[in-house]
């Protein structure tokens, strides 16, 4: 069956218990997905799962078989970023970028649930489960709000359920 | 991590087959796959239970709300059938951990795994649910019995809670700032018989707090009485004393919320 990673489908031949994360990086060299702690808290390794955020590091990959699976590498190009990385980067939404891949995913997920007018304190409260050492927050939340918009500018934004 | 096999059965009887030795269900994994990685549990066979149809349901049956024991908590936070019968149960479920773990864990680990300081525990056991099971029923009061044990047994699926739906309920906990989970976590129910208390985070399992429910029954209300118990939690988070304190102030603030 395979697991469809950033839209070519994957063979997985590792063994059962093998995390999302590791085979993403270690098999198939995808190494934009971070690794931050290891024990669920961070979010340097949210990757989509069918369009859902997740924490790789805390997902097996045999639990993902016949599912889509988006990395960082999936959504944009250096030449062309996807909106929410490009906010990113010009609202300086990061230092030494470890945690931006989380970031920036857990930022389209914030977009798709709540639109592009997203107060400040909803960006906080839903990037409880995403970590940042450097930044203090305050130009990831000003990214997330931006990138929010221009994904609803350039149709991105998913249709409210 | 120990290797394991994992199976993924497409229905409760298969499932239910597929236990045998060394074996563990796999739910959201949001608990079990942190305590395989640091090597607390190690496990032969996993049954993950995400493709067995039906074990996700919401619905109001009766005077009782139904949750499947494979329901997310960003689903039970969201649902409009929750928000109807039972709308402080949908607030304590979008207030468990962070976004990404509510997409994943679901109301039935959350109770198989029984942590002294989980959410759900408290409402089910103060809502008076029943938790259905490839074997059978549980009453709440039943169910909880100490530091990560339930009255399930080897191989036994927990399918669905069973609430009842109550005139009045709320749940207020004061979260550990890392975790989320509760230092001191209240659930108040008020039925037409009285008041039920059930307080999470304070000792080694959920337990009703009797005082408080006789005082709360009383008519008129009565003051109720600080917390005391020989097994309050003290630990590097908080002292018993800071706990039992704490305790006394979530359920002030659980009884303001269900005042009209
Ligand atoms: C960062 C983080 C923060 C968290 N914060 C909180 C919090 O604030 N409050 C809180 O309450 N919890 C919190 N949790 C725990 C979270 O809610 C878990 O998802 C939950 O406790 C377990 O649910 P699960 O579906 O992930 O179960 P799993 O991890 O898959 O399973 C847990 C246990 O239950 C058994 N099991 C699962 N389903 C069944 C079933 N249907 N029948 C029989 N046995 C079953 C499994 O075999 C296992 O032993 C947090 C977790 C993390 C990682
Ligand atoms: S590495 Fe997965 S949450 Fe930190
Ligand atoms: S930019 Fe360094 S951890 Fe966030």
């Amino acid at each position: 069956m395979g697991i469809s990673v950033n839209g070519s489908v994957r063979e997985v031949t590792s063994p059962d218990h093998r995390l999302l994360v590791d085979w993403l990086r270690d098999d198939l060299g995808l190494t934009g997905t971070h690794v931050g702690c290891t024990t669920s808290q961070c979010g340097a390794c949210n990757v989509m799962v069918d369009g859902e955020v997740v924490k790789a590091c805390t997902v097996l990959v045999a639990s993902c078989e016949g599912s889509e699976v988006t990395t960082i590498e999936g959504l944009g190009t250096p030449e062309a970023l996807h909106p929410m990385q490009a906010a990113f980067k010009s609202a300086h939404g990061l230092q030494c970028g470890f945690c931006t891949p989380g970031m920036v995913m857990a930022g389209i997920a914030i977009a798709n649930a709540h639109g592009p007018d997203v107060s400040e304190a909803t960006v906080r409260h839903e990037l409880e489960g995403n970590l940042c050492r450097c930044t203090g927050y305050q130009n990831i939340v000003a990214a997330i709000r931006a990138g929010a918009r221009a994904m609803a500018e350039a149709g991105l934004l998913k249709e409210p359920a | 991590m120990t290797p394991f096999t994992l199976e993924r059965p497409e229905s409760l009887g298969a499932a239910r087959r597929a236990f045998s030795g060394d074996a563990a269900f796999l739910a959201g994994g949001h608990t079990l796959i942190p305590a395989m990685k640091s090597g607390l549990r190690a496990v032969e066979t996993l049954i993950d239970l995400s493709r067995v149809p039906g074990l996700e349901s919401i619905r109001r049956e009766g005077d009782r709300l139904i949750v499947g024991a494979m329901a997310r908590h960003a689903e039970v936070a969201a649902s409009p059938v929750v928000a109807a019968a039972i709308p402080g149960l949908a607030r304590l479920a979008a207030g468990i951990g962070d976004p990404q773990v509510r997409r994943r864990g679901t109301i039935g680990g959350s109770l198989a795994n029984n942590d002294p300081a989980a959410d759900y525990p408290a409402a089910v056991l103060a809502l008076d649910a029943v938790l259905a099971t490839t074997e059978g029923t549980h009453a709440a009061d039943d169910f909880f019995q100490g530091m990560f044990a339930t009255a399930l047994g080897d191989g036994e699926i927990l399918t669905e809670v069973q609430f009842r739906v109550p005139e009045a309920f709320a749940y207020a906990k004061f979260r550990h700032p890392a975790s989320r989970y509760a230092l001191a976590g209240v659930a108040v129910a008020r039925f037409p018989e009285g008041v039920r208390v059930a307080v999470t985070g304070v000792a080694y399992s959920v337990f009703r707090w009797a005082d408080a429910e006789a005082a709360l029954s009383a008519a008129p209300p009565a003051p109720v009485p600080p917390l005391v118990r020989d097994d309050i939690n003290s630990d590097i988070h908080a002292s018993a004393e800071y706990r039992a304190h704490l305790a006394g102030v979530m359920l002030a603030r659980a009884v303001r919320e269900m005042m009209p």
